[in-house]
Parts: C-alpha cells; sequence; structure tokens
C-alpha cells in the first residue's frame, strides 16, 4: 500500500513539475552592470506581457560572465557591455545563436559635489579635484574607453595619479556617488536613473574621443531551445524596449531586427 | 630569479606582507587591553562587548565595505574625524586599508588572547599581589610571559587573515598600485582580464603561502587539548 501511494505521489508531481515546464520557462539573463536599470524596465514589461514567463537577470562585469559562460554556468542570454565576448564565445562554439548589437554605451563626466555640465576632460587637471574614479581599464569596457579619451586629449599624464578603480560600472559610480572621490567616468545609462539624476550633473564625453562602446548579446548553448529566452531577446529589439533604452541613454543600432 | 612573477605582482605580494605586518602590530597594541578585558570582567557589559568582537566572524565582507565607504567618505564620521585632524581622508590609501583591516581581523586576534588570558586563571596574579607586584607589573612579568602561546597564535591568525582579505578591500582601495592593489585583488583583475597563466602563478603562490603558515601553526600546538 505506502508503495503504491509513493509511486502515485512521484507520478503525480512528475507530471505538474513536466506540464508546468512546457507552460512556463525561466530565463536566467547574464547582463552588464550598465544595463541595471534599462533592463529592469524592460524585463517588468515583458513579464506583463508574458505572464507565464519569468526573466531573472543577473548584473555583473562582462569579462566575469564570459569566464563564467565557459565554464558553464546556467545563463540562457548574455547581455554584454562589450560585443567581443559574445564574438569569442561564438568563435569557441559555445554560442546558441548570432551574435548581434543591441546597443551603444556613452560615457560621461559625472559629479555630486561640482557642476559638472560645465566640465570636460581637462577640467579634471584642475587640483581641487584629488579623486577621479574610472572602471578599471584592464578589463572593464567603460574604464578602457575613459582611458582613450583621457589620452585623446592629452591629459592622461596629468590625471592618472589621481584616478581610482571601480571593479565595474556600478561600482565606479558608489565611488562618486558616496562622495569619496569627486567626479567620476561613468555611463550615461546610470547617470539618467533616478537614483543617480537628483544627486548630481553630468557632461556628456564626445563619443569621437574614444572607440565605441559596441554592447552586443548572443544566446548561449544553454538557451538555444528555451523558447522564453529567445521570445525576450526578440523583444529586446521591439519598439517598446527600444524606447526604454533610447531612454536611458542608449544609442541603438538602426539594423536591429 | 623571479618566479615568473611580473614585478607588478612582486609589488602586489609586497603590499600584502607590510599591510598584514601592519594590522598585526596594531591588533597587538589594540587587541590586547581588549582581550584582557574580556577575560578578567564579571561585567554585564561582558557579553555585548564580545559579541561586537566577533561581529566581523559573521558579517560578509560586503557589509563592513559598504559601511566604511560611507564611514570614512566625507560625510562619514571617521571621514568627519579624519578631515577635523587634517589629514587625508582614508578611503584610496593604505592606512584606509589598515583601518579597515584592524576592524576586519579584530576577533582573529582578541579570541586566541581572550583565551590565553582566561586559562592563566586568578590563582598566579593573586600570588604575584602578594609578593607586592603592582598590577602592572603582575601583568608583564606574570600574564604576558603565560599568554604568550595565544599571542603567537593571534599574531598568526590575524596575519594570515589579513593576507586573505579581499572583498574589503576591493571595495574602498580604490586598486591603486603600490598603495591599495594587494594580491587578492592582483589575482582577481588577472582572472578578469582572462590572464590565466598569471592568475595561476601568483595563486600558486599564495596557495604554498597560506599552506605553509598554516603548518607551521598546527605543527606548532601538537596537541591543541592542551593549548
Amino acid at each position: 500500500m505506502p508503495f503504491k501511494f509513493w509511486k502515485h505521489l512521484a507520478i503525480g508531481l512528475s507530471l505538474t513539475v513536466g506540464m508546468s515546464a512546457a507552460h512556463a520557462e525561466k530565463v536566467t539573463v547574464a547582463a552588464a552592470a550598465d544595463l541595471k536599470y534599462a533592463m529592469a524596465d524592460v524585463v517588468q514589461t515583458f513579464e506583463k506581457a508574458h505572464p507565464n514567463d519569468k526573466i531573472e537577470v543577473i548584473y555583473g562585469s562582462s569579462g566575469k560572465f564570459f569566464t563564467q559562460i565557459q565554464q558553464g554556468a546556467p545563463y540562457d542570454l548574455f547581455y554584454s557591455a562589450d560585443i567581443q565576448y559574445p564574438r569569442d564565445l561564438e568563435k569557441a562554439g559555445q554560442a546558441g545563436g548570432k551574435v548581434a548589437p543591441y546597443a551603444f554605451g556613452r560615457i560621461v563626466l559625472w559629479s555630486p559635489v561640482m557642476d559638472a555640465s560645465k566640465m570636460t576632460l581637462e577640467s579634471l587637471t584642475n587640483p581641487e579635484i584629488k579623486h577621479i574614479a574610472i572602471a578599471n581599464p584592464k578589463h572593464a569596457p567603460y574604464g578602457k574607453r575613459a582611458e582613450e579619451a583621457l589620452k585623446a586629449v592629452n591629459v592622461w599624464d596629468k590625471v592618472e595619479p589621481k584616478l581610482v578603480y571601480g571593479e565595474n560600472i556600478s561600482h565606479t559610480a558608489q565611488l562618486v556617488d558616496s562622495g569619496n572621490a569627486q567626479v567620476g567616468i561613468l555611463a550615461l545609462s546610470l547617470v539618467l536613473t533616478p537614483q543617480m539624476q537628483s544627486k548630481g550633473k553630468y557632461w556628456l564625453i564626445p563619443d569621437n574621443l574614444h572607440d565605441p562602446l559596441e554592447q552586443g548579446y548572443v544566446l548561449t548553448k544553454r538557451g538555444e531551445n528555451n523558447a522564453a529566452a529567445k521570445a525576450f531577446a526578440a523583444y529586446m529589439s521591439s519598439p517598446e524596449a527600444r524606447a526604454v533604452m533610447t531612454r536611458y541613454g542608449f544609442v541603438l543600432p538602426s539594423s536591429a531586427k | 630569479m623571479s618566479l615568473l612573477l611580473t614585478a607588478e605582482d612582486w609589488q602586489t605580494i609586497g603590499l600584502t606582507v607590510k599591510l598584514a605586518t601592519t594590522v598585526t602590530f596594531c591588533l597587538f597594541v589594540i587587541g590586547t587591553p581588549i582581550a584582557w578585558w574580556l577575560g578578567r570582567t564579571r561585567s554585564r557589559f561582558k557579553g555585548p562587548v564580545g559579541a561586537v568582537v566577533a561581529l566581523p566572524l559573521v558579517l560578509p565582507p560586503s557589509v563592513l565595505g559598504f559601511y566604511l565607504l560611507l564611514a570614512m567618505g566625507p560625510y562619514g564620521f571617521i571621514g568627519h574625524f579624519t578631515n577635523w585632524l587634517g589629514a587625508h581622508s582614508l578611503p584610496f590609501t593604505f592606512w584606509g586599508l589598515v583601518v579597515a583591516s584592524v576592524f576586519y581581523s579584530l576577533p582573529f586576534m582578541v579570541q586566541p588572547l581572550q583565551n590565553a588570558f582566561e586559562a592563566i586563571g586568578d590563582k598566579p596574579l593573586e600570588a604575584a599581589a602578594t609578593l607586592r607586584a603592582s598590577s602592572w607589573d603582575a601583568f608583564f612579568t606574570v600574564a604576558l610571559p603565560m599568554a604568550l602561546p595565544g599571542f603567537l597564535t593571534g599574531g598568526i591568525l590575524t596575519f594570515a587573515h589579513t593576507v586573505g582579505e579581499f572583498g574589503v578591500v576591493l571595495m574602498i582601495g580604490g586598486n591603486l598600485p603600490g598603495e591599495t592593489r594587494v594580491a587578492s585583488v592582483q589575482i582577481y583583475d588577472h582572472v578578469e582580464a582572462m590572464e590565466y597563466a598569471s592568475a595561476h602563478r601568483l595563486s600558486a603562490v599564495m596557495l604554498v603561502f597560506s599552506f605553509v603558515v598554516l603548518l607551521g601553526l598546527y605543527a606548532w600546538r601538537p596537541n591543541p587539548k592542551k593549548a
């Protein structure tokens, strides 16, 4: 008797699980730290339209995600801050779809204590400024572009002793936001968030001073057969999602479908 | 002989050793009176103070790093204090890391010392008092020598724990070469930049170092029941 009971329970449970899997799908997205707020908005509207699907987003540095995915991390989609990482995954045969650009990032000068809108990169040599935060150029795409821009206007040598390095772009923003660095070179998408917009002003760094921050995404091998992951990727290039991305200061590739 | 490490790698190792040494020294000075008090007192504050000292054992480094980043910044109370002293603000400096590590490693110094002081008991100190030793005298000539094993354990654990620090340093250090870029952060950067060969070499150095330190600690205390 008890055996039969357990057997029925087991069958019942597996049926329930199997059925719910068929109806609702869970998608795990690894997204660059600069997408933190824009992506949250997009996910919200997507889940409203697809009540059966659950999108879970993990934010972090693109380089770390790249390494993790290579080691079999359970992400279905990878939205990188640098399109190079998804391309390298594709080259290594670890992509479950085609690599495509989804946005271009912009860098800005931002400060909670000075009027950054009246500053330029040359103003950073001002001796009143003791610390300038940028993301670590060694591995963070936003840090690389910041370094390029500072070199392009020939202030790198003067400014370098004042630089402090954030682990990724949102950690860099914290270093400035907490007042420990007076100025930072941050992602436009972060300073346009309500949290930061009220605290300081920004100056948009001309994009001819640095290589483009071309951001790309790819479906991973794991997400290859996840219909919800594909639906979400498609939604990211819908007019609604593009409007959100534009609102957060991303420039969008016109070719994206 | 470079052991295949770059000059930058060696600089991070040197800085790590300097940080751990400074922190160990500071905690000998700060930790001893706290441990002495905790080991001898019957005050009802013993419990709460002991709990505060032990907090860093439980608190995630992110919590400590977050609090320290705000407290040391220009709007924080430590920041106000350093400002008032006319000193530089602490984040992004070596001394900022020292202050952070003193908090972070506090229980690793205080707890072995407290155990050692408690193990002495009242009798030797009472004996010293009957021989007219002042309490300072009794502390330095009786308690300190008897607690020497506790000092060794506390010193080694503090040093080792500071070498193993990562999260707090990453959050408040600003990753400055020669100032706040310690070996653990350098390894993280190597991994992030996908320089796995460099990460392997420096990691191997850390692994061997940690093993030797712990081996020394356990070999020196063959019978832990007695200690």
